[in-house]
């Protein structure tokens, strides 16, 4: 493996042929392909939602696809279990480590495959052993005896590469594996990957940084919606070109017409601050106004929306609505101040599944619905069918499950279950994530009639052209701050995608 | 938009009231009591008397008024297994007010005090720093007895006053019994609780998602914390009238308590995991462990196989709704 260039012709290590994956409502990969090369870092480039993780949990024998094949060395194998893609050689490190704290950091690389004496007893001396040479063979300065608790973030991500190692994995798949590293931990994340390169193991780099990328990458591959979109090698292709890909597409469907007249400011932050999460925000939406959050996954903007929600307490920083100081402790405190929050977990924190329809709906405005703390159940099948209707949401009746709804219907419960209190300000954080097309123009179409009757929206989202279709102003957030806020009027993409990533802009033309 | 056709208006349900009261868990209770209550007739002849069935109200009353809060809270997704350990510590200081000669209603004041301040105790470790309430509970069930056997040793407080007597032994009418009129009274007033008002709602949202629950406005911690409270005090009720039907104090009073209670919730088809039960059934569940005791008693079945029996029941009644209601989905 030492003519292993870049151009060199040698047969992929990992295939991936036509391989597709829909879930109900969502079509997540759709005939993609994908060649890994011993040597090599290949880099995986797309937006949030392009269809990366989906890839990545089924190269790891999480998800089965639909369609297509995989194929280790020529050989084409099925990965029906996690242990089936370890043993075929595919490893991940993840974003955040999928390790076990309280074990040590031997056993954490030799789970699993740890090294046995003749009574079939796991040989502890030897597995310490030979775990301290695989550690000391990456520099890394690690005592392969003390428990992984101890280690940082950045030593856990050598354990990781020390247990793929340990298990002669082919292939390492690297899921934004810098995302909570510092500078100096990254440099030295770099010098392992040489060290794996030249190992000749197969790298798939899954990374939202392009000095990163043009760093370390000898190809790259970009998604988009779940499909292929170009690939190649990242000497001959320039920054633009990869942002060109990522976001050239066609628009799929069209956004309505934003033709709400825009008021006075009805809700202003003011350098809202957060030990951990953000830093120094400030924005103000203004009634009739779609302002729209745009950003990489982990720069902030859901933490501040529950800041202002008031499911987390902020350390700085004063909120005014409509011209009177609020500092909501609680989400019940926001609720009755008129600021509501459809959250991105629909599962787990919009709907109350094992609970029908008109509950669901009616639960944050029984104070309206009831009589003296009385439940009047007339009144709440009425006020769940008053806006269920208007969303037109799909069910059989009002007492059915939520449980049982698409996500897109679920989205239109949470939703509902918010216009019912008659709020000020709707913060909707990734409103249409994992919905069906349907479902997500009728949110959209949704969002406009919202701000014609005067309501104020702040869309957190991932998706460009959702924000760029749908926002009279855009806020862009990197790293825990605000970047800039820009009209939205011939905004480019390419604009958002370089503030957000953090690309300079003589670097990208 | 889409097909006007397609849009008409959401009826508020599709199945069939009658039906699903029928196939409720609820009736299936009501046909094991009498099915108990006539096999009980037949296995004694002392059985099928006025007031052998007013003694028999006595085996369950102060334990079922525990399981009506109790529900609350294991609906909420919560639970208390310090409620026997309330009524001791609760018996306890009455008798220590007796000492300094309180008469019947500071003895009841300080009854019902103690429970709700150790329920506001429970309730503020549990929602206050977050600790899970099982964990919480079993520390407390030690730390309230405790006190009661520091304060008593092996001693006992004896001599409470006849007015205070009345309250565990006497009749309001003919053989209604005071504390089987308490009892149907608590129950109606945690029906109306539970089910007709916008607190109970908000229970049931807790107990089958606490986070989405938050995230709709509901102040989860406030009724988690009330429900603590209301569980103390139905303890703190229930040691009024134990200590007033025994007459006496000591610091192993109430012993096992707790178990039967839960045992009363779930076998009433109050989840386990919390989000759903009814009041109805926890009555009809306590009739049914009351039904249940006498029978064995009027048998002379010695109580160590009766504790055998009450466990038995609790890990059958935590399996048996899971069986119905994968039976129900099925039919």
């Amino acid at each position: 493996m030492t003519s292993g260039t870049p151009t060199s012709m040698t047969d992929p290590i990992l295939t991936l042929r036509g391989i597709s994956k829909s879930f109900p409502g969502v079509r997540a990969l759709n005939d993609v392909s994908l060649e890994l090369y011993a040597g090599e870092v290949t880099a995986l480039i797309g937006e949030n939602g392009a269809g990366k993780s989906t890839l990545v949990k089924v190269m790891t024998g999480i998800y089965q696809p639909d369609a297509g094949e995989i194929r280790v060395a020529g050989q084409v194998v099925s990965l029906p279990t996690a242990h089936s893609a370890s043993a075929a050689g595919i490893t991940a490190i993840h974003q955040e480590t999928v390790l076990f704290d309280e074990l040590t950091v031997a056993e954490n690389i030799y789970l699993g495959h740890a090294p046995t004496n003749r009574l079939g007893l796991i040989d502890w001396r030897k597995m310490r052993t030979e775990a301290q040479a695989t550690l000391d063979s990456m520099a890394a300065d690690i005592d392969a005896g003390i428990k992984l608790k101890e280690l940082g973030i950045a030593k856990k991500h050598l354990v990781a590469v020390a247990r793929a190692l340990s298990i002669d994995a082919q292939v390492v798949i690297m899921d934004e594996p810098t995302a909570a590293l510092s500078q100096k931990e990254i440099e030295e994340l770099y010098v392992l990957i040489d060290l794996l390169k030249q190992d000749g193991k197969a790298i798939l780099f899954i990374s939202h940084k392009f000095d990163e990328i043009y760093r370390i990458a000898d190809r790259f591959t970009v998604f988009r919606d779940g499909e292929q979109v170009g690939k190649g090698f990242i000497r001959d292709t320039s920054q633009s070109q990869v942002v060109q890909m990522m976001v050239g597409r066609s628009v799929d469907h069209i956004f309505p017409a934003r033709n709400a007249a825009i008021g006075d400011v009805v809700l202003e932050a003011k350098g809202l601050s957060h030990p951990t999460e953000f830093d120094d925000v400030s924005f103000a939406v203004r009634k009739g106004e779609i302002l729209g959050f745009y950003g990489l996954v982990g720069a902030g903007r859901s933490e501040v929306m529950q800041a202002v929600f008031g499911l987390t307490q902020t350390s700085g920083g004063t909120l005014t609505l409509e011209g009177r100081a609020i500092a909501p402790k609680s989400p019940a405190d926001a609720v009755e101040a008129g600021i509501v929050y459809v959250p991105e977990e629909r599962g787990k924190q919009g709907v109350i599944t094992g609970e029908p329809i008109f509950k669901n709906v009616s639960l944050p405005s029984l104070g309206k619905t009831s009589k003296s703390g009385f439940l009047r159940l007339a009144e709440e099948f009425a006020l769940a069918r008053t806006y269920t209707e208007r969303l037109d949401l799909r069910a059989s009746s009002l007492s059915q499950d939520v449980s049982t709804l698409s996500g897109g219907n679920q989205q239109k419960v949470v939703i509902a279950k918010w216009l019912a209190t008659l709020p000020k300000v709707i913060i909707l954080d990734e409103p249409t994530k994992g919905i069906d097309i349907g479902s997500k123009a009728a949110v959209h179409e949704f969002m406009g009639e919202l701000v014609a009757q005067g309501l104020s929206v702040i869309m957190v989202s991932s998706e460009l052209p959702e924000v760029l279709g749908m926002s009279d102003r855009i806020v862009v957030m990197r790293e825990g701050r605000v970047i800039d806020t820009l009209e939205n009027t011939d905004l480019k993409p390419e604009v958002l995608v370089r503030l957000a990533a953090g690309i300079a802009e003589e670097q990208a033309a | 938009m889409t097909d006007t056709s397609l849009h008409r208006s959401l009826p508020n349900r599709l199945d069939n009231p009658f039906r699903s009261a029928v196939l409720s868990w609820e009736s299936l209770l009501v046909l094991v009591a009498l099915g108990i209550f006539i096999l009980n007739s037949f296995a004694s002849p002392y059985f099928l008397n006025a007031w052998s069935l007013s003694d028999l109200t006595f085996n369950f009353t102060e334990k079922a008024l525990i399981a009506l809060a109790m529900a609350l809270l294991i609906i909420s997704g919560e639970i208390d297994l310090s409620v026997a350990a309330i009524i001791a510590l609760a018996s306890t200081m009455m008798g220590l007010a007796l000492q300094y000669g309180a008469d019947t209603p500071v003895l009841v004041m300080v009854g019902i005090g103690v429970g709700i301040a150790c329920g506001a105790f429970n309730g503020f470790l549990v929602t206050g720093l977050k600790l899970p309430s099982i964990v919480v509970t079993i520390g407390t069930m030690s730390l309230f007895r405790g006190i009661a056997f520091i304060v008593l040793g092996d001693q006992s407080f004896k001599g409470y006053p006849k007015s205070f007597a009345w309250l565990g032994q006497g009749y309001v009418y003919w053989v209604i019994s005071f504390e089987l009129v308490l009892f149907l009274l608590c129950a109606v007033i945690y029906w109306v609780l539970l089910h007709r008002t916008n607190f109970g709602r908000r229970i049931f949202a807790i107990g089958n998602n606490d986070v989405a629950a938050r995230f709709s406005g509901v102040r989860v911690d406030r009724i988690k914390f009330i429900l603590f409270c209301l569980t103390g005090l139905m303890s703190g009720l229930a040691a009024v009238l134990l200590t007033a039907r025994l007459g006496s104090t000591r610091p192993s009073i109430a012993e096992g308590f707790e178990l039967e209670a839960i045992t009363m919730v779930v076998l009433g088809g109050v989840s386990i995991l919390g989000g759903a039960g009814s009041i109805l059934g926890v009555v009809l569940a306590a009739v049914i462990v009351g039904l249940v005791t006498f029978g064995l008693g009027l048998l002379n079945v010695p109580g160590i196989v009766m504790t055998i029996f009450t466990g038995s029941l609790l890990i059958v009644v935590i399996a048996l709704p899971i069986l119905f209601r994968m039976w129900r989905q099925r039919a």
